[in-house]
Formats: structure tokens, C-alpha cells, sequence
């Protein structure tokens, strides 16, 4: 090992690498983590509904659970595709 | 009074059935009458760590089905007092395993004067997972300082907070403890490994113990001999220490420093 190594700016270690990238992910998992089991077949049986009406995409329905101050709010959005 | 423990981890080959079979005997070692059920159904493996695989005549879903009662299909320890072992059966049915012919079994177990009834989880979030976490007092999370390892046991935590009777009846959260193995301090200390406080920082749960990476368990899986029985081997240490911890004794924790070569070591390359 020569002197100059420690001028050298020190590549990152793959341990604080991993720290890292696993904090962002459970963080992720954690936050979509406890809504209600029921929470994907409401989402199909709405889609339903609303293609009674409009064609949407699978995808135009977004449902959350958020809780805040002790209460939980039910967020849906759809999508309406543009005429 | 019963304690129900289940040994979990997602991940599966992180050391779910070492630890297992190394807590029962640890348990049963200090006098508390412990039961080891192994709920992998398909692939039975405990009774190789324990080494009474030729011993097997019935299993636990010849019990839940009535096929044998709770005292034939228990096989008692040759080495340790107090010490009871349910092999898993090996049949494909997945289904044999059902929560009331679990429930069945651990009340049956109960009356027979169990302290601790072991509850060796198969890997996965599948149905045999949740069978074998349900009726919890408590879990032990097996993990890995490696990332797939750490997320799966923080999935695992999530799964425990919802899904077990407790967690269902509104009683709130088992209590849920980090047991960290294959841990190689001379890796972490080069920065190749997540460190102990690495991994309790992510998964904030209280530290049972640090099982370093060790030919021990190798050793005392080949032999059939669960490696707590290996008391001077770093791991059967480790998990002695561990086993104090569970029954509520405080311990420092060892094996967390690489062994530092002094100058006599350098010049004459001993360990």
C-alpha cells in the first residue's frame, strides 16, 4: 500500500451500500404494510363499477389507506381517460 | 403455564431449524420441560438436526388426524431431560397441517406440562408460516447480515403484527426479538458486512443474540447433535448466552470483535 491510497478518496463499502438501499426499501414496504386485506377486491369490484360506465385502464384505480391523527383515511383516485 | 414460540425468519436456510433445535435443547438443558415442532410439512429436517431421524414413527399430522396420539408421536430426547421432539410429517398435502388440529396439538401439549412449546417455521409467507406463527406468545426472527435476509424478516414482522391469534383478537403485538447468525465480525469490521447495529437499526427489535459464522454448526448438523451441546464451540456459547437472554437474564454480548492477531501471533502466524 503506498501513500498516495490515503489521498485517495476511498471507495464506498458495500456494507453502508446495503444499509442504505435496505433502509429506502423497507421504508417503502413498510408504508403499503397493514391496510386491509380487503383492499384489492374493493379495488377490482370499483374498477367494475366504473367500467359500467367509462372504459378505464387496470390501472386507473389508486387505492390508499393513510392514517393520520388517529384516523383513517380511504384515498381513491380514478383516472379518467381524456375523450 | 405454556410459552408458544415460533422461530421464523422469510428467508429460507438462514438457520431457522440450528436455532430451533438449539433453543429447545438450551431450554429443556435448564430444567424447563420444552417441546420442538417441526411445521415444515414436506420437507422434515428437524429430526435430522436433533438426530433421532430414525426414531420417527409417527408425525405431526398423524397426530392432528388421529392417526396416533400426542404421546406416540413425541420423541423423546435421548441426551436431555425434559426434552420432546414432533417431526414434521413428509407428505405433499399441505393441507393436512389445519389451525384447529394445530390448536389441538399445542392444547394437548399444554396438559402434558410443556414450559416451552418451539414452533420451527418453514421459509415463506405461505400458509405453513402463518400455521406455525398463529398461536405465538412470542418469535424468535432468524436473520442474516445480508440484504434479501433482512428484508424478508422485516416482512416477516409485518406479517407477525397481523396475522397471528393475538394480533387477530386486538391483544397487540407478539413480542419479537432479532437473533443475528453467521455473523463474521472480521468481515464487518472490513466493511463487507452489515453490522449488528446495521441490522438493528432497520428492523428495530430488541437483540437476542449473535451467532457468529462457525464450523460448529456444520459439525453438529453432520452429527446429529444439536450445536448448543457444543459448549466449547463460539457458536454453542453463543447460544447458550442467547437461551439466558430468552429466559430474562442480561448478557454481554461476545463474538461481536474479530480476534486481533497480537505480535507473537504475527511473527509466528498462530491463531
Amino acid at each position: 500500500m503506498s501513500i498516495f491510497s490515503y489521498l485517495l478518496p476511498k471507495k464506498e463499502k458495500s456494507a453502508s451500500v446495503a444499509k442504505e438501499r435496505l433502509q429506502i426499501i423497507v421504508a417503502r414496504e413498510r408504508a403499503t404494510r397493514g391496510g386491509p386485506d380487503y383492499l384489492p377486491q374493493l379495488q377490482e369490484e370499483l374498477l367494475m363499477v366504473v367500467r359500467k360506465y367509462v372504459e378505464v385502464d387496470q390501472d386507473a384505480i389508486n387505492i390508499q389507506v393513510d392514517r393520520e391523527s388517529g384516523c383513517e383515511i380511504l384515498e381513491l383516485n380514478i383516472t379518467l381517460p381524456d375523450e | 403455564m405454556t410459552k408458544i414460540v415460533v422461530v421464523t425468519s422469510g428467508k429460507g436456510g438462514v438457520g431457522k431449524t440450528t436455532t430451533s433445535a438449539a433453543l429447545a435443547t438450551g431450554l429443556a438443558q435448564r430444567g424447563h420441560k420444552t417441546t420442538v415442532i417441526d411445521f415444515d410439512v414436506g420437507l422434515r429436517n428437524l429430526d435430522l438436526i436433533m438426530g433421532c431421524e430414525r426414531r420417527v414413527v409417527y408425525d405431526l399430522v398423524n397426530v392432528i388426524n388421529g392417526d396416533a396420539n400426542l404421546k406416540q408421536g413425541l420423541i423423546k430426547d435421548k441426551r436431555v431431560e425434559d426434552l420432546f421432539i414432533l417431526p414434521a410429517s413428509q407428505t405433499r398435502d399441505k393441507d393436512a397441517l389445519t389451525l384447529e388440529g394445530v390448536e389441538k396439538v399445542l392444547e394437548g401439549l399444554k396438559d402434558m406440562g410443556m414450559e416451552y412449546i418451539i414452533c420451527d417455521s418453514p421459509a415463506g409467507i405461505e400458509k405453513g408460516a402463518l400455521t406455525a406463527a398463529y398461536f405465538a406468545d412470542e418469535a424468535v426472527v432468524v436473520t442474516n447480515p445480508e440484504v434479501s435476509s433482512v428484508r424478508d424478516s422485516d416482512r416477516i414482522l409485518g406479517i407477525l403484527s397481523s396475522k397471528t391469534r393475538k394480533a387477530e383478537r386486538g391483544e397487540g403485538d407478539i413480542p419479537a426479538s432479532l437473533l443475528l447468525t453467521r455473523y463474521s465480525p472480521e468481515r464487518v469490521e472490513r466493511g463487507e458486512m452489515l453490522s449488528v447495529e446495521d441490522v438493528k437499526d432497520i428492523l428495530a427489535i430488541d437483540l437476542l443474540g449473535v451467532i457468529p459464522e462457525s464450523q460448529a454448526v456444520l459439525n453438529a448438523s453432520n452429527s446429529g447433535a444439536p450445536v448448543i451441546l457444543d459448549s466449547e464451540s463460539d457458536a454453542g456459547k453463543a447460544y447458550e448466552d442467547a437461551v439466558a437472554r430468552f429466559l430474562g437474564e442480561q448478557r454481554p454480548h461476545r463474538f461481536l470483535t474479530a480476534n486481533k492477531k497480537g505480535l507473537f501471533g504475527r511473527l509466528f502466524g498462530a491463531q
